[in-house]
């Protein structure tokens, strides 16, 4: 433990890509002056670091610790329990600590499910015998221990307090500096840090008032798949049938995916107020399906709607495709009738 | 302490038709099922989402949105967009693994007390066939925590934010 006075940093990965790691590096040379400012103390990809010596630090010895992924294990959950105690400030960083992601769609199906598809029957696995992992295996050599495999994935805020948000898949690097830098005001010059639980590095807005395509009324008569149209450039992508997230998702990334003609995908998650990002999105979207002109029968509205809702592939997976750990539902009901048709 | 189910449905009732329509039903005496829990709201087209998720998620057994006949919205289209979002909730409730019938949408009128009745009645019937819901105890707890019962209705009002 070096003694020189600079504030320590560290940086986690759960159940994580590793996008996040490579958007800190994506800050370019200023991760030089992150180098002259802090002090690695943990940053399992970039350096050598066991737990142990997490372990050893004393309680709160690590200023900053940038905490991105998922809780999808007990071994998730023991290291954000850890570095909770050990660091002074920890942030959620990125999607997956935040609100689940990616890893948290697993939350639609079952951890047997996964399991089975994982080591059972997906094309590429060659497992005769069956083996699935077990958190306890009996070996004439002793006991091997792995970590559990919860039946849901959590956020980071279910499992410890959390000071504050970075959102984002990956967040992006001018705000990640922006941050470092309101950080290192806040370590070194003493500066007044933001109110416990704010989100960082981040608008205020929707992603669409950040968003320069043109928008008009908008009507859908049925919904694309990205492969399935070329967009027409400069105009909303949403009115042209493509699902774009923008109208319920934060502003912060100034909105690159929809200038490319990708619609947003949500990862800057819900704005301020809004408890469940997929519902609000569902709401958004759902209510400017057209169908219902002034005096058609009740029977061919249903069916105008139901046809274009059809056209939606996969809506649970497209509306909280980043925030399922965060969704009122949470996970999908392993018992109901219809559970895990959703793929289509 | 789990010995008779009976089914909690959170009903959805906008103030112009379907409001008026349970109204009816209870000042006309009609004998129907009291499962359902009314909640007046100004227009189908008010119940976000959101509401639907969060009876489902604290304890309803199912959600009864009742609103105007398509074309006698009283705010024109608010109906027609209650319907576009339950027909789209629907499929994400499916994903969830949440059978179609616990989330249902009735178009009654002012004057159509005995067909609100009548859907209280069967949606009743159909929810008492497929079991409660529950989710707190038996999805997010995932059946490690002891079954608790009949706290959830008592408390459903308060708790609902509406």
């Amino acid at each position: 433990m070096p003694q020189n006075g600079k504030p320590k940093l560290a940086m986690y990965w759960a159940a994580s890509c590793g996008g996040c790691e490579i958007a800190v590096l994506n800050i370019g040379d200023k991760i030089l002056d992150v180098d002259a400012i802090f002090d690695l103390a943990f940053w399992p990809v970039a350096a050598d670091f066991k737990y142990d010596d997490v372990r050893g630090y004393p309680d709160g010895y690590i200023d900053l610790c940038l905490f991105n992924g998922a809780i999808r294990t007990s071994e998730n959950e023991e290291i954000a329990c850890l570095l909770r105690q050990k660091s002074k400030i920890l942030v959620a960083f990125g999607s997956c600590a935040y609100e689940g992601c990616i890893p948290a769609l697993a939350n639609l199906t079952s951890a047997e499910d996964i399991f089975r598809t994982a080591y059972q029957t997906s094309l590429s696995t060659d497992n005769p015998a069956g083996v699935l992992p077990q958190p306890v295996t009996l070996l004439p050599e002793g006991e091997l221990h792995l970590p559990t495999f919860y039946p849901a994935v959590k956020s980071l805020d279910q499992v410890v307090k959390v000071d504050y948000t970075i959102p984002g898949c990956p967040p992006e690097p001018h705000q990640i500096w922006a941050v470092l830098q309101a950080v290192v005001g806040i370590l070194l010059h003493g500066a007044e840090p933001p109110p416990s639980g704010s989100i960082l590095g981040a608008g205020q807005v929707a992603v669409c008032q950040e968003c320069l395509l043109e928008k008009n009324e908008k009507k859908i008569e049925r919904f694309y798949r990205p492969y399935e149209i070329i967009p027409q450039p400069g105009l909303c992508l949403l009115e042209q049938g493509l699902v774009c997230m923008g109208p319920a998702t934060r502003s912060g990334c100034g909105a690159l995916c929809p200038q490319v003609g990708m619609g947003c995908r949500g990862c800057y998650g819900p704005l301020d107020g809004v408890e469940d990002q997929g519902a609000r999105m569902l709401a958004a979207i759902a209510s400017v399906i057209s169908a219902g002109a002034p005096g058609e029968k009740e029977e061919d509205i249903e069916k105008q709607i139901n046809a274009a809702v059809d056209t939606l592939a996969d809506p649970a997976g497209t509306f909280y495709r980043f925030s399922m750990a965060h969704s009122l539902l949470n996970r999908v009901r392993i018992n109901g009738h219809n559970a895990s048709q959703g793929g289509m | 302490m789990d010995l008779i189910y009976e089914p909690v449905i959170v009903g959805f009732l906008c103030n112009w038709c379907s409001y008026r329509a349970a109204d009816l039903a209870g000042t006309a005496r009609l004998h129907y099922a009291p499962n359902m829990r009314a909640i007046r709201v100004m227009c189908s087209g008010r119940v976000e989402p959101d509401l639907v998720l969060k009876a489902l998620r604290e304890g309803a057994d199912g959600v009864l949105i009742a609103g105007c006949h398509p074309g006698e919205c009283h705010y024109i289209e608010g109906n027609l967009k209650a319907l576009r979002r339950y027909t789209l909730l629907k499929r994400v409730l499916v994903q969830f693994g949440i059978e179609e019938q616990r989330v249902q949408i009735v178009w009654a009128s002012a004057s159509e007390g005995p067909l609100l009745a009548k859907t209280v009645d069967r949606m009743t019937e159909e929810l008492r066939l497929l079991g409660p819901l529950r989710w707190h105890e038996k999805v997010l707890h995932n059946g490690h925590h002891p079954a608790q019962t009949h706290h959830i209705p008592d408390e459903l009002p308060t708790r609902m934010e509406v």
